[in-house]
C-alpha cells in the first residue's frame, strides 16, 4: 500500500465528489457527500481491497485521508 | 390460558429448530421447550447447541450439529429423525455492504444461508412425509424484506424477501394437508449477529431511537413464535407477522 494510490482509490470510491479534490491532506468528513453511507463503502473498500477491517469510530477518529491511510497501514 | 391444555400449549407437539445455537433460534428453543414442545434443535457449532440443550425445560429433546448448507448430510439427518407438527426456521447470516461493492461471493454465501439450504431443508421433510397433519412452519424473515430500507442491506433484504415470497406459495400448497405456513418479520433484535451488522456503537444507539419500544429482544420473536405453532393460531397461514417496536409506524 501507498500513499498516493492510496489517495487515488480512496476518492474513487465517491460518486459526487471531484477525485480532484480529495488529496492526502483532505478532511474527509468535511466532504459534502460523506454520510452513514460513504461510511459503509470505505468500510467494505477498506476490507476488500486491503484485508484490514475499520470501524464506524475509527473512520470518525481520524482527520485526513492521510491518517486513515496511516491507521490501515499499521493494522 | 398458557398452562399444559391453554391454546398456546406446545405440550405433546414435536418442533425442530434450526439455528438454535444462538440468538433467536436459541431463545425459540428455550421458550418452546417451557411450553411442553419436544424439540429436535440444529446449529453448526455443536458446543454452543450443547449450551442451548442445557437451558430447555422438560425432557426427550435431541440435538444434531449439522451444517444445513451440506446438502447430503441434511438429508440423513431427515431421514432420521421422527416426524414433527413444527418447524422454526431460525438459521440465518447477514452480511453488510453497499450495492456497488457487493461481489458475487457474498451474494452466494448470504443466499446459500437464508434461502437455498432452507428451501432445501424443507423439500426433504415434505418429500419424506415427515410432517403431521395439523404442523405449523414457521420461517423468521425480516422487516428487511421489501418493508423497511437500511443501506448496505441489499443482499440480505433479497434473501429474506426470496423467504417470504417462498412461504407464501408452501402456504397454498400445504393447505390441503392442513399445514400452516407463516412469516414473522422482525426488525432489530438484539442478538449476536447484530454485532456483525454494527457500523459502531454510536450508530447503533442512534438507529435504537427511531422505534418508540427500542430494539426487540429474541424473547419477543420467540413469544410469536409460539403463537404461530399454537393451536391459538390455528386459523393463520400465509400470513407475514411484523414485530418492530413500532418502527413502522410513521
Amino acid at each position: 500500500m501507498e500513499l498516493q494510490d492510496f489517495v487515488k482509490k480512496f476518492a474513487d470510491q465517491f460518486d459526487n465528489t471531484d477525485p480532484e479534490e480529495i488529496t492526502a491532506s483532505t478532511r474527509y468528513q468535511e466532504l459534502e457527500e460523506w454520510s452513514s453511507l460513504t461510511i459503509l463503502v470505505v468500510i467494505t473498500f477498506v476490507t476488500t481491497e486491503y484485508g484490514k477491517a475499520v470501524t464506524g469510530a475509527e473512520l470518525r477518529s481520524c482527520e485526513t485521508v492521510e491518517d486513515l491511510y496511516n491507521l490501515i497501514a499499521t493494522k | 390460558m398458557i398452562g399444559e391444555n391453554g391454546p398456546f400449549s406446545l405440550s405433546g407437539k414435536k418442533i425442530l429448530i434450526t439455528g438454535a445455537s444462538s440468538g433467536i433460534g436459541r431463545s425459540c428453543a428455550i421458550e418452546c421447550s417451557k411450553l411442553g414442545a419436544a424439540l429436535i434443535i440444529t446449529g453448526r457449532n455443536s458446543e454452543r447447541l450443547e449450551e442451548t440443550m442445557a437451558m430447555l425445560s422438560g425432557y426427550g429433546h435431541l440435538f444434531k450439529a449439522l451444517d444445513l448448507n451440506d446438502g447430503d448430510a441434511t438429508s440423513g439427518f431427515i431421514s432420521d429423525i421422527s416426524n414433527l407438527d413444527g418447524v422454526v426456521y431460525c438459521a440465518g447470516i447477514q452480511k453488510t455492504c453497499p450495492s456497488k461493492l457487493i461481489q458475487r461471493a457474498d451474494i452466494e454465501a448470504v443466499f446459500e444461508t437464508n434461502f437455498f439450504s432452507i428451501a432445501n431443508i424443507n423439500s426433504l421433510l415434505l418429500k419424506k412425509k415427515k410432517l403431521n397433519k395439523g404442523a405449523s412452519i414457521v420461517f423468521i424473515s425480516s422487516t428487511a424484506a421489501g418493508i423497511v430500507a437500511e443501506s448496505g442491506n441489499a443482499v440480505y433484504s433479497a434473501s429474506k424477501g426470496a423467504i417470504t415470497s417462498f412461504a407464501k406459495v408452501l402456504a397454498l400448497e400445504l393447505s390441503h394437508q392442513k399445514i400452516r405456513v407463516n412469516c414473522i418479520l422482525p426488525a432489530m433484535v438484539k442478538t449476536p449477529l447484530l454485532e456483525t451488522i454494527s457500523v459502531d456503537k454510536e450508530q447503533l444507539e442512534l438507529d435504537e431511537k427511531r422505534y418508540p419500544f427500542g430494539y426487540g429482544s429474541p424473547e419477543d420473536v420467540a413469544y410469536a413464535v409460539i403463537y404461530l405453532l399454537s393451536h391459538a393460531a390455528k386459523w393463520v397461514t400465509g400470513t407475514n407477522l411484523l414485530l418492530d417496536g413500532g418502527l413502522t409506524l410513521r
